[in-house]
């Protein structure tokens, strides 16, 4: 696969030279590959945010090199302005940084410091306020006439206005209901698809993660011990436990039955997984079982 | 991020002997060091400040770069005050340099040297005791010294709660103008370039959000306040009750002497 964003021994210290310098990030080795939906997992303060900030030339690395599409995005000024617009990043609790007087406006505020012209600008913010939900009567309204969920979804339009090629969000469900964290994933997913964008989704719930992903990256002291599919990295249950991670539900039930002595694949995230894996310990092959019918699957689920 | 690196008001903890002496002694000596300052005169009284500010210095542990890097944003005015009284300031004898309209006479020079001296110290000294005191301390010994004015029917505690709120949301609003910053950056915001006007405009996706985030936090602190009761200062207690040591008490002692001899030193003009 082609890699779009590289760090190359990626350093930062902040405030350094005063009692309160620290490391947040330490050699790292990071690679997003086009087109991939990528998850970066980490406990608070584990240098998750001051990663992802590098990866848009919004930090500058202490020491190391941050290349988008193989090129050095601290090349020159103009460089690091391209990739900021190459490389959208929508930041925690992204409803506090809109400021226009109508949520159209505030869509248009990438695009036009893009220097796009009205005609392109008009499109690209109908496009991404069809991606997030957003009605045309909704466009005309102050964002501070929205609920909470609403002006998410607008703050997320206004950078995927800028029709980035690779979309970074910084715990985009934070503070959600569970339909409003539904619908935001759906939209991501459906931007993915619709623009081959790669995706990086930052999180520190692992549920979330592992039903989405495609590949995750564990950020632990500023440094990244796993990286690979989640099943790879779940496999490291007792390590995530230890850095405060925790695995998803179903994972801790089969690590628990793998403990208690049950010979069961630890590395299922997700229930269809688990299902599957349990068919299979049982000594029925899932594809036995599901040829077997729906009294089979559902007295198997009363099991569970 | 530049933001991050204002140390104004900061507290800097520490279990120095001036990290232990009570708020009212560090603000009235501070009162003390200024009015001091002021009373200098010449070579003597200037040295005899000098050294007691690098006594507290020293005591306090806190070294010496965080004060001088919070001299930065006064350097411009220091520099335009030293310049100022170099050319301005006529002396009795000939000039020592005299080109075009300028003149310089050594009492320039000296008046020079003691304003930019008497600049820095003032600010030095003020500068130790926030970052000696924690915000809620200060704050605390503020409304005690002024208390006798509750008599007067001044809202003494109440201005004191209201330094204390200010003060705490500093480092908070610093934080979130970062965040703000780096959200339109993301967005392709151009915070450094462009002229005057431009720029001006370049602040409002900044201002817009701060603004509406201080509203937001401001009445989430009034519920956070009114759930907890709060009503004033009427028949508030403290958890923590300020009381003077024997530490104070020397320090004061010391404070009062020091002031009294540059005073006197100043009198004859040393």
């Amino acid at each position: 696969m082609e890699a779009i964003l590289q760090t190359e021994k990626l350093c930062h210290i902040y405030s350094a030279g005063t009692p309160f310098e620290h490391g947040a990030l330490i050699d790292v080795d990071f690679t997003a590959y086009r087109g991939e939906y990528l998850g970066i997992i980490g406990h608070t303060g584990s240098g998750k945010s001051t990663l992802i900030q590098h990866l848009n030339g919004l930090l500058k690395p202490t020491s190391g090199r941050v290349l988008f599409a193989g090129q050095d995005i601290w090349e020159s000024k103009e460089r690091t302005r391209q990739t900021r617009f190459q490389v959208g990043l929508v930041f925690q609790y992204p409803e506090y940084q809109l400021f226009e007087e109508t949520v159209y406006k505030d869509i248009a505020f990438g695009p036009k410091n893009m220097g796009c012209d009205e005609g392109e600008v008009d499109r690209r913010v109908r496009e991404a306020a069809a991606f997030v939900g957003l009605t045309d009567q909704q466009l005309e309204l102050s964002p501070f006439e929205l609920s909470g969920g609403q002006k998410r979804r607008v703050a997320i339009a206004g950078v995927i206005a800028m029709e980035p090629s690779v979309l970074i969000l910084d715990e985009p469900t934070a503070g959600l209901d569970p339909v409003g964290v539904e619908a935001i994933l759906g939209n991501i997913h459906d931007y993915h698809l619709a623009k081959n964008a790669t995706i990086i989704l930052v999180s520190h719930s692992m549920e979330e993660v592992a039903r989405t992903v495609d590949r995750l990256v564990v950020v632990n002291d500023g440094r990244i011990p796993f990286a690979g599919t989640p099943r790879e990295v779940f496999a490291h249950g007792d390590e995530l436990s230890a850095m405060g991670l925790g695995v998803p539900t179903v994972t801790r039930v089969f690590h628990r039955l793998r403990a208690l002595g049950a010979d069961v694949d630890p590395s299922v995230y997700t229930i269809e997984q688990a299902r599957a894996a349990l068919l299979a310990a049982l000594g029925r092959g899932p594809r036995e079982a599901a040829g077997n019918g729906m009294e089979q699957a559902s007295s198997d689920e009363g099991v569970m | 991020m530049a933001l991050k690196d204002i140390t104004l008001g900061q507290y800097f903890p520490g279990n120095s002997v001036v990290h232990r002496l009570d708020p009212r002694t560090k603000l009235l000596l501070t009162v003390v060091y200024i009015v001091a300052l002021f009373l200098c005169s010449h070579v003597v009284s200037y040295a005899v400040m000098l050294l007691t500010l690098i006594a507290c210095i020293l005591a306090s542990q806190v070294g010496f770069r965080p004060i001088l890097r919070g001299m930065k944003p006064i350097f411009f005015i220091a520099c335009i005050t030293g310049l100022l009284n170099l050319f301005y300031t006529k002396g009795e004898g000939a000039p020592l340099v005299s080109f075009w309209v300028l003149e310089i006479y050594p009492e320039g020079i000296w008046a020079a040297v003691f304003m930019v001296l008497r600049i820095g110290m003032l600010i030095c000294g003020t500068f130790l005791l926030t970052y000696t005191t924690s915000p809620i301390l200060l704050t605390d010994g503020l409304e005690s010294l002024l208390s006798p004015l509750k008599k007067l029917h001044a809202p003494i505690h109440e201005l004191a709660m209201m330094m204390s709120i200010a003060l705490r949301f500093i480092p908070t609003l610093i934080e979130e103008t970062d965040k703000i910053m780096s959200a339109q950056k993301a967005r392709g915001a151009d915070f450094d370039t462009g002229n005057l006007l431009q720029r001006a405009r370049a602040l409002v996706p900044l201002l817009v959000p701060l603004f509406i985030s201080a509203f937001r936090r401001a009445d989430e602190l009034a519920v956070a306040m009114e759930c907890r009761c709060y009503h004033g200062g009427e028949g508030r207690t403290r958890l923590r009750q300020l009381k003077y040591a024997r530490r104070d008490v020397i320090a004061l002692a010391g404070g009062a002497a020091i002031a009294v001899l540059v005073g006197v030193l100043g009198h004859f003009g040393l």
